[in-house]
């Protein structure tokens, strides 16, 4: 971990396609990526662009914060990767590119595309679909005689029953899940973070759903303080949990430690009312609207993420797991034709819930992080923390809608 | 002329790096205090005191104060309690008295983050064989998930160790120097009255001569409490934020002004305005008081 960061660190100090910082490169940013040769790769693309020379710069460590930061002043980078939020668009930070797609538009996912869409605008070219699914090991279940899990109360269920010596039964992020669970708990119930500009929870069933991850974080079958977070497979490849909220990306990782013995599956109902879930986000290729090259930008960003297929393709399939965002190169994807990333496939179609959309603001998500978290970890009642939350989501919707 | 050349020479490259990196940041930021500032630092949209009378009703800024309040309140007398031993006993050994302050002072050296990540990751991680679970394990305990829990909340451990492993060093030379100027004849002058060499030589003269240093550690002490940010943000921070507890008012302004695209720099600088204010009305009261 320390090595891969210490290697990160260095690599962000050097950014280059081999064309070197004559200033008039185009700045093109990106957040690290976990998965081995996605540097590399994108570097590659952008040396490979034969109409201005691109500096790839490679940001490890908080990328949001130092994205929002530099869009902010005149030393931004011209092009970068982020998910639109609707305070960016309002303080005009961003760039629409609708003219961007060409015919190549419809093409997308629709439900991608419109993650990136504000007040009917589009202001990013999706570059890969990541997804959020539960893994779990086929031979510890069958050893265990658990069922792969259906609705929540089979999930507690059974991380109960798999928690033997020194495995433990779950493993769904440091903080017991309430960072990464909110959204599927809510999901579960039928409910959602905002409807049509409305706050989407005020609603005592969110109460019971997040009263469900504490009764799961009470168990004693969570893994918690692990050395890599949830994001990372780790836990699950080095057998110290049955089961693992992580993402498709995970696959050849987990592939390659475990071979055949593990199944994915979405985060469970819990009532009628609810479905099964698995959080979809998007990172797409932005334009920054403070560049002074925003039509090369524009150019460069239609060439790499809407011509160049091939590049689509590789990056989404040829190191960790994510799903082209257009549905031509993914239907013909082989790496998600059969076995687990299938499922995920299948997974998207019929359950997917945006993780991130563009009017769920930072303030929003901390609020209800933030009452999660109390009720997950500090046994906060669930109805009042909830209706909290509730309150501060509903003056920010106030101040952005009127 | 000569004289006047060569100061602004030496000083000159000084001043202009505390004018530009200082004193501008903050006399921009008390200007954004009283503007509504969202996602931009040029704001057009004069609010007056609406951000001050804000922060000063929000319960996640007024309940980090109050943690922060507490933490000082432990971690201020245990640091200077403990730095003062330490240098009382590397003072008087006799052998190796170099080795033993090195030693001790370089953590000091260490940068925060590193510490923090190796307190999180190795020695205080929650998986059977951290460090610390390792030596419970022998034991036949459970292992704890120390940066996790709430109930009891095991993080206080892992961010009080971690901070006094990392300060204790620096005060132990301060209290070093301190000990190095009070003059051995008003020990040997007591002796001779039949003063006892240990506690009443400790409590008559070395405390009372060590007190301009005793007064600038304490202040050192709180303002670096207040000021903590760097081992909170690594052992607590993920990348999904920052959880509800032990958020010291530095996270706290960071994700409101700065962190994961949260900029609003209006209630961001009240915050620090606030901050600011009160850090200086607790480090001129408790100089008051221990300067009396």
């Amino acid at each position: 971990m320390s090595l891969a960061g210490a290697t990160a660190l260095l690599g962000a100090c050097g950014s280059n396609t081999g064309r070197g910082g004559d200033g008039s490169a185009l700045k093109q940013w990106y957040h690290a990526y976990g998965e081995p040769g996605v540097q590399q790769a994108v570097e590659r693309y952008a040396q490979s662009y034969g109409k201005v020379p691109v500096d790839v710069q490679w940001n490890p460590g908080d990328y949001d914060s130092k994205l929002a930061t530099s869009l902010l002043s005149d030393g931004g980078p011209d092009v970068f990767e982020s998910t639109p939020q609707i305070s960016s668009v309002r303080a005009g930070q961003l760039v629409p590119l609708d003219d961007v797609f060409g015919d190549a538009k419809d093409d997308f996912t629709a439900s991608i595309l419109a993650g990136h869409t504000v007040d009917g605008r589009t202001y990013g070219v999706p570059q890969a679909v990541d997804m959020q699914m539960l893994f779990y090991r086929k031979s510890l279940l069958a050893q265990a005689g658990v069922q792969p899990p259906s609705t929540v109360d089979e999930l507690i269920d059974a991380a109960r029953k798999l928690a033997t010596g020194g495995v433990k039964g779950l493993f769904a992020g440091n903080d017991g899940g309430g960072a990464v669970l909110g959204g599927p708990a809510l999901w579960s119930v039928g409910l959602d973070y905002v409807r049509d500009h409305q706050v989407g929870f005020d609603d005592p069933l969110a109460a019971q759903a997040i009263g469900k991850l504490r009764e799961l974080y009470t168990s004693g079958s969570l893994l918690l303080g692990a050395v890599k977070d949830w994001a990372e497979p780790d836990a699950f490849t080095q057998g110290l949990v049955a089961m693992q909220w992580t993402g498709l990306w995970a696959v050849p990782a987990v592939q390659k430690a475990l071979g055949d013995d593990f199944g994915v599956l979405p985060f469970p109902k819990l009532t009628g009312s609810g479905g099964p879930s698995v959080p979809v986000g998007a990172f797409g290729a932005m334009v920054n609207a403070k560049s002074k090259r925003v039509d090369e930008a524009k150019e460069f960003v239609r060439w790499l993420w809407v011509e160049r297929t091939d590049y689509q393709e590789d990056f989404n399939l040829s190191y960790g797991f994510h799903i082209p965002p257009r549905d031509s190169i993914a239907a013909k994807a082989a790496k998600l034709s059969g076995g687990p990333a299938a499922d995920a496939v299948k997974f998207v179609r019929d359950n997917a819930k945006a993780s991130n959309p563009p009017d769920w603001t930072s303030l929003m998500r901390t609020a209800f992080n933030d009452a999660v978290s109390r009720v997950v970890r500090d046994g906060a009642p669930a109805e009042a923390e909830v209706r909290s939350a509730a309150v501060k989501v509903r003056d920010e919707l106030k101040r952005l809608y009127g | 002329m000569k004289h006047g050349r060569a100061f602004w020479l030496f000083v000159g490259p000084f001043a202009v790096g505390l004018l530009v990196f200082v004193y501008v940041p903050i006399g921009w930021s008390l200007l954004l205090s009283l503007f509504e500032a969202r996602n931009t630092v040029t704001p057009t949209e004069f609010v007056g005191l609406r951000n001050y009378a804000d922060m000063l009703t929000d319960e996640p800024f007024l309940a980090s104060l109050g943690t922060f309040s507490v933490f000082a309140a432990f971690i201020v007398p245990l640091t200077f309690v403990l730095a003062l031993a330490l240098a009382l006993l590397v003072n008087q050994i006799s052998f190796m008295k170099a080795f033993f302050r090195s030693v001790f002072f370089l953590p000091t050296a260490c940068s925060y983050v590193v510490a923090s990540l190796v307190w999180k990751l190795s020695i205080f991680n929650g998986v059977r064989f951290g460090l610390a679970n390792t030596v419970l394990g022998w034991f036949g305990a459970e292992p704890v998930a120390w940066t996790v829990s709430t109930s009891p909340p095991w993080y206080w451990l892992v961010l009080v160790t971690l901070r006094l492993w990392l300060q204790l060093g620096f005060y132990m030379i301060l209290f070093i120097a301190g000990l190095q100027r009070i003059p051995q004849h008003l020990y040997e002058a007591a002796w001779i009255d039949g003063a006892s060499r240990g506690w009443q030589s400790l409590r008559y003269i070395t405390m009372p001569q060590l007190r301009t240093t005793s007064v600038a550690v304490l202040l050192l002490l709180l303002v670096a409490a207040y000021q903590a940010f760097d081992e909170f943000y690594n052992v607590l921070g993920t990348d999904r934020g920052y959880p509800p507890f032990a958020r010291p008012p530095l996270i706290y302004l960071y994700y409101t002004a700065l962190g994961s695209g949260g900029q609003d720099f209006g209630h961001g600088s009240a915050g620090a305005v606030i901050l600011t204010l009160l850090i200086a009305g607790v480090t001129l009261l408790q100089g008051r008081v221990f300067t009396r």
